[in-house]
């Protein structure tokens, strides 16, 4: 099977490998460089788990291959914080207790993090457009509006 | 869900792209790949080659060019959605692209990648036949011109030869005193439309000189130009919207049937939001 040596940078750190053109950038991230992270749920765009930044914008990881992310930056759910050093949106799910199972929250905070840097996010209508996109199984969605309603105060 | 394998091909310019395209007899370009990749991991799709053209420079721009707006191919949905170009000249469009999937998707997903695609239900078929868009397609051999009514054939079926690909999108502008409308109803914001209507009023003298009505969710392709854009002619909408008018649009339509909606809710949705969309663009003319 032919490969293609690919440079991505994750989390700022660069990343070298080879790989099969059809690898998922999903599965680049989980397999390749063991950042379990981001989540993998339906693998055809429609879950919104696996959603990463790419040069800087919301994007599906699995409707991407690795090596259309060659030469990009990827910023995953493990670049946001750490456990004792969580990020201010991190925290607020934390406060508002905006996950049950916790599958779907990469992909949450990761959409989250595009939406507070693009729109106003003016009313709660705004935010739940803003996260149509992403599927909690748990149905938790008011305390995740709740938590970006939060972060949004706090930024005006 | 895991595509079969292909061979990756990166065109660093149109001419790289439309030549791989010719030698290959399966190749499939991949833009946004924001449909594409589903049907790949779906295996509906196997091509043996996959032309990238995300890296050509210069083919996503909205730039103004006398009277019209030309955009390249490969602008994303939300370059549009935030383009003040297509804000000032035609918001309806900018509404639309509000409605078009979710901000992760609209920040890959491109123009010419979903008027090439051409699902029933998607919003930017739609708007180019509303604003009479003219699409520039290339191959090896050449380039043309093909308007958008003559575009859309069929289900994810357009006027598009293997080895041709859509680099430009062209939308004369407007005419004075028009206004505009766009309602949809879809089961969850940025799903696919159950049905939706975009509309352009032109008056003179107080009255509607042109009228242009189009919509999606309704029929294998979007549709346009129907019997009711020829009704409204010297009419004045005060007193809201004659039901020959929105019989008329629903005539023009087949709506499927599926788990969503009944062909039948479809329809009657359809001459609801169609009145509600002119009812609006009246309002703004």
């Amino acid at each position: 099977m032919s490969t293609r040596d690919i440079t991505v940078t994750v989390n700022g750190a660069a990343h070298r490998h080879a790989v099969e053109p059809r690898l998922l950038l999903s599965d680049f991230l989980r397999g390749t460089l063991g950042l379990t992270g981001t989540h993998v749920g339906c693998e055809h765009g429609v879950c919104g788990a696996c959603t990463v930044l790419l040069d800087g914008d919301s994007m599906r990881a699995c409707l991407m291959f690795a090596v259309q992310a060659d030469g990009c930056r990827v910023e995953t759910v493990e670049s946001l914080g750490r456990i004792g050093q969580l990020n201010p949106l991190q925290q607020s799910f934390h406060e508002h207790h905006a996950l049950q199972c916790g599958f779907c929250t990469p992909g949450m905070l990761m959409t989250a993090t595009d939406l507070l840097k693009k729109y106003p996010l003016a009313t709660d209508d705004e935010i739940r457009e803003g996260l149509s996109g992403n599927l909690c199984r748990c149905t938790g969605y008011e305390h995740i509006v709740a938590a970006i309603r939060a972060v949004v105060k706090e930024r005006t | 869900m895991k595509p079969a394998a292909f061979e990756y091909i990166v065109a660093d310019s149109v001419e790289m792209a439309v030549a791989s395209l010719a030698q290959a007899g399966d190749a499939k370009i991949i833009a946004g790949g924001q449909s594409l990749v589903p049907m790949l991991n779906f295996r509906l799709l196997r091509p043996s080659v996959l032309v990238d053209i995300n890296r050509i420079p210069n083919l996503a721009y909205v730039r103004e060019d006398g009277g019209v707006v030309r955009i390249g191919a490969l602008t994303r949905h939300h370059q549009l959605e935030t383009s003040p170009v297509i804000a000032r000249h035609f918001p309806v469009l900018t509404e639309a692209m509000a409605h078009v999937a979710h901000l992760a998707i609209r920040n890959r997903g491109t123009i010419g990648g979903s008027l090439s695609h051409a699902d029933p239900a998607a919003e930017l078929p739609m708007m180019a036949l509303l604003l009479d868009a003219e699409l520039r397609v290339v191959s090896a051999s050449g380039a043309r011109a093909v308007a958008a009514r003559d575009f859309f054939r069929d289900a994810l079926s357009v006027d598009l030869a293997e080895d041709e690909i859509v680099t430009e999108v062209v939308l004369p502008k407007l005419p004075p005193n028009t206004g505009w409308g766009f309602a949809e109803v879809a089961r969850r914001s940025g799903d696919f439309a159950l049905a939706a209507v975009a509309v352009t009023l032109t008056l003179s003298d107080g009255k509607i000189a042109q009228a242009r009505i189009a919509m999606t969710g309704v029929a294998p392709t979007a549709r346009g130009g129907t019997e009711a854009e020829r009704l409204l002619i010297g009419q004045r909408l005060d007193d809201g919207v004659d039901s020959d008018v929105i019989e008329a649009v629903r005539a023009a339509t087949e709506p499927p049937t599926d788990l969503h909606a009944s062909a039948e809710y479809r329809r009657h949705l359809v001459g609801v939001l169609a009145g509600r969309a002119l009812a609006a663009a009246w309002g703004r003319a």
